[in-house]
Parts: structure tokens; sequence; C-alpha cells
């Protein structure tokens, strides 16, 4: 499959978080005094503004909380896809990321709020590896 | 009780006419509609001391096109919000008019979406510009526009029941407006609309999905276009050609996607209260409501968060075929057909001033009986990820 469309470096915020992906790890942020959970990648915490923070691996466990199918995309390697899910997925430690759900037989039928899933990889040619989910 | 102040009205608008306009610029759009506006409000290119611009037109916003149309401003505001840029530039106008800083704003918009063939709603992210933390995050997925405004109304129908067919109710009030709106008739023959009509509930559920629970007649049309707005002083409002119509309340807000935040709340819920307080008016009182109908999902989740009705409440409260302008509940929805049946040249919050202020004047092509009170609320972004929210509540005078 041809590669999806890549992050893209210099990008200081987001370059940990996709190096680790090469090595199949899912990193999030976290506040080392308050305990906040910070996502997506950036220089500090939102609710503060400090930037005490550290790296964490994802078990990769999480619930769906909202999707959609796309039915049309313009877009050469996701016209190629057929219907897709698009989903934001809700990490059990305490994240929100946009992702896919794949691995399902019917996009519009097997998949629903609340579902539980778990962590996949997309390895792309570049090196890095997309983080997506599939029914757990 | 706060004294409700008038201290800056809408005196002139216009609303560029064509949908498709292949061979002119943005830029050339906006200076037609600036013309026009000014001289539906009796006043002269020279009189306009405020410049108001969303960067459609060419980069360095201000510089450009103060140049271009021959202005030295004593105000330039460059504020680039999305589609609700010209909300946030009627609050500005009115606060800055207040001030003493100018007397005569003037807001245009300029923009040839259609003839660029841009797919506004159906491509992900492409990479361009440079990179982002959010692209970075969000470019590998293949998330469309539409599929964004898709999973707010896939979440509020998981956490109110709201229904296809509830959604579909919008779009069919809206193009009952429309179909009454000679502009917008033009527009969908110009855009080649298969069949201009009268739609039903049926149609729109009959209409392919583009991306679940959105169907094709859920979306906006894709169409050129543009439009003006002077926005004058009270001493100078008097003199103008037109009554004026004053703008009594506004509110501003942004709102993303957080760790376990709720996304079928929008950045209106901030910006409405805020509009109302200052207005010193109900939710109930307006006559009008002119809300950016990129999708019909964003339509119901601002008049919840608006104050039209409960949160979760929006689906039974469209089933009421309310949203006519001949009908005797309030408020009128979208009078020109809105950006699902009129325009959407990628930024429509000016088209939601214009047609509040024809409503207020008695000018419209679906005019609400006595109408004396409207909100124009704009949606900028994108609603399950970033958006931001403006909020105009207007009178007659």
């Amino acid at each position: 499959m041809p590669d999806r469309p890549q992050p893209r470096f210099p990008e200081p915020d987001t370059q940990p978080f996709w190096e680790a992906t090469k090595e199949h790890r899912l990193l999030y942020q976290v506040d080392r005094d308050t305990g906040d959970v910070v996502f997506f990648p950036r220089r500090h915490n939102p609710k503060n503004g400090s930037s005490n923070l550290e790296w964490r691996e994802s078990k990769g466990l999480g619930t769906v909380y909202t999707f959609s199918v796309v039915r049309l995309n313009r877009h050469p390697v996701f016209a190629g896809l057929g219907p897709y899910a698009v989903a934001y997925v809700d990490l059990d430690e305490g994240f929100r990321m946009l992702t896919n759900i794949v691995n399902v037989a019917d996009p519009t039928k097997d998949i629903f709020i609340g579902q539980r899933v778990k962590l996949t990889w997309l390895d792309q040619s570049t090196g890095i590896s997309i983080p997506v989910f599939e029914p757990a | 009780m706060v004294t409700q102040r008038r201290d800056a009205a809408i005196v002139g608008i216009y609303e560029y006419p064509k949908r498709k306009a292949p061979g002119v610029t943005p830029l050339q759009i906006k200076a037609e509609c600036a013309a026009r506006a000014l001289e539906d409000a009796g006043l002269s290119w020279k009189d306009v001391d405020g410049l108001y611009d969303a960067q459609d037109g060419a980069g360095m916003a201000g510089l450009s096109l103060a140049e271009y149309f021959g202005f030295k401003p004593n105000v330039i505001d460059t504020t680039a919000v999305g589609g609700s840029s010209y909300e946030f530039h009627a609050a500005h106008a009115k606060r800055d008019i207040a001030a003493g800083r100018c007397r005569v704003a003037l807001l245009t918009y300029g923009s040839t979406a259609h003839s660029d063939a841009r797919r506004i709603g159906t491509m992900p992210g492409m990479g361009g510009g440079a990179p982002s933390p959010l692209a970075n995050m969000t470019d590998p997925y293949g998330m469309t526009l539409i599929a964004n405004y898709a999973m707010v109304a896939r979440r509020h129908m998981h956490q109110y029941g709201t229904t296809s067919e509830q959604l579909a109710r919008i779009a069919v009030a809206t193009r009952a407006h429309a179909m009454r709106n000679p502009q917008a008739v033009q527009a969908m023959t110009d855009l080649e609309f298969q069949d201009i009509r009268e739609i039903t509930v049926d149609d729109v559920l009959n209409s392919r999905m583009i991306a679940d629970p959105l169907h094709l007649l859920d979306c906006c049309m894709v169409s050129d276009g543009g439009g003006a707005v002077v926005i004058a002083a009270p001493e100078v409002a008097r003199d103008c050609r037109k009554k004026p119509v004053w703008i009594i309340g506004a509110g501003e807000a942004t709102s993303y996607s957080e760790n376990g935040s709720d996304i079928t709340i929008s950045a209106a819920a901030q910006s409405g209260p805020r509009a109302w307080a200052e207005a010193d008016v109900r939710p109930d009182e307006i006559d009008v409501a002119m809300i950016y109908d990129s999708f019909t999902i964003t339509v119901l989740v601002m008049l919840e968060d608006l104050g039209f009705c409960k949160k979760g409440e929006g689906g039974a409260f469209v089933s009421e075929q309310r949203l006519r302008f001949d009908s005797p509940l309030k408020p009128a929805l979208n009078t020109d057909g809105g950006g699902l049946s009129s325009n959407h040249p990628g930024m429509r919050g000016i088209f939601l001033l214009i047609e509040a202020t024809r409503q207020l004047r008695g000018e419209s092509t679906s005019q609400v009986p006595g109408a004396r009170l409207a909100v124009a609320h704009g949606n900028g972004g994108m609603l399950a990820t970033s958006h931001t929210g403006g909020t105009i509540v207007l009178a007659g005078d």
C-alpha cells in the first residue's frame, strides 16, 4: 500500500512521538507536577503553561468516543481504501486521539461508540508507523 | 437590567449575485461589493476610515487591501478565524466605533472557491505550509472536513437520540427559503444542481452518504461569491439612505477538542450568553436566526448552544416546522436559503449579517412579518476539532 500523507519535520513538538512509532511505541505526555495528561504533544501543559513534562508509553487500549465512515475522499491514497473509519479514541491513560478504526469487515456496521479497541500499526516506507485501532 | 446600547449600526449591505464567477478575482469581488454596499448606505468611497479583512483577498491583508481599495484607514483589523471572521469583525467595528477610533467601518469578502475547483469538504490535509503539531497528528488519517462534522453528528445522536430525519428538517426548511430567493435559484442553476425544487426529508435521507451520518443534502454547496457590510456610528447612520440596523450585542469564543471534552458543545455556548447579556434580550425574543449552515448538524448544535432550546433537545426543536419564515413560532432560520442552498464560498459569515439586515429592513424574499430582532451566529474552523463562534445580535431601528 502507498504511504499515507506523512507528518513533516522539523517539528519539535511531535517529533519524539513519531520517532517512537518506529518501535511501535505510542507516547503521550504527563505534567510531572500535576499529573495532567497532555495530547497532542507540545512544549507545555495547556492547563498551566508548565513545561515540566515527561513522556510515557500508552498500553494502547481505549474506547471509541465518536467516528465517521468516509465515503468520499479525493486524495488518491484514501480514495483507494473504500469506505474507511476515522474516529476519536479515548485512551485508558486519559488522552483522546484522532485515528482510524481498521480490521473490521464492514466499517458502517461493525464500529460503535463505546466500543473497546486496541492499538495496531500501519508501517510506512519512511520508517515511521501510524498508530490505528482495531476491535479489542 | 442592562441598558441596551446603540453604538453602531449596519447601514449598507451588498451580496455578490454570482455564485460562479470565472475570470474574476476575490479582490475584484471585494471591491465591487464595497462600492455597492456604500451606495446602499448613501455613503461614498472616501467616507471609509475602518477596514476589516479576513485575509481572503491577498497576503499582508490590511496593507494590500488598503492599497488596492485606495484607503488610508484609521483602524485596520485582519482577524481571520474562518467563517465566523465577519461576526468578529462586526463586534470589533462596534467596539472601535464606540471608542471613537473610526466612524465608517467596511467589511468585505470575496472568494472564487468554486471556479478554483477547491475540494473543500472532501480532501484531507495535504501537507501544505509549514509543519505543525496538529497537522502532524491528523494528516495521516484521512480526516475530511465533512467527516469532522459527521463525528459531531454521530456523537450527538449517541448522547441525545437525535436522528438523521431531524437533521434533514433543517435542509428542508432552508431549501424552501432558497426557492423563494431568485439569487439562490440562480446559484443552484449555475452550480448545476441536479434537481432544483423544494426537498423533503426523504430526499435528504435518500441522497448519497458522504461521511456517515451526513448525506449529500446535509452538506453545503461550494460556490464563488462575496459581500460587503458597512457599519457606522450613530451620527452617520442617522443620515444614511436606509434605516439603521443596530448591533446591540456581540460575543466571541474559541473551542477545540480536549481530552475528555464533549464535542457536541460548540463555541456558541460561550459566545451566545455574552451576546445575549450585552444585548439584554433572550433567545425566545429573536425573530430571525441566521446560523452558519455548513452542515445540518452545525445548525442543530448552535441552536442548542445559543439557548433556543435545551442542550440535546435540538432534534425535537427543529421538528416543529418552526424554522420556516411563515411559521408563527420563532425563530425563522436562514431565510436566504443559507449555505446549504444559496451560497457557500468557504466562509459565509458575512451573508449571515447581510440577510439579518435585510430582514430587519423588511427586504427579505422570505420576509418574517414585523421582524424586530435577529441573531447572526458564525462558525469558523471545524466543529469537531478546533473552531470559533461569533454571535451578533441585531435590532431594527
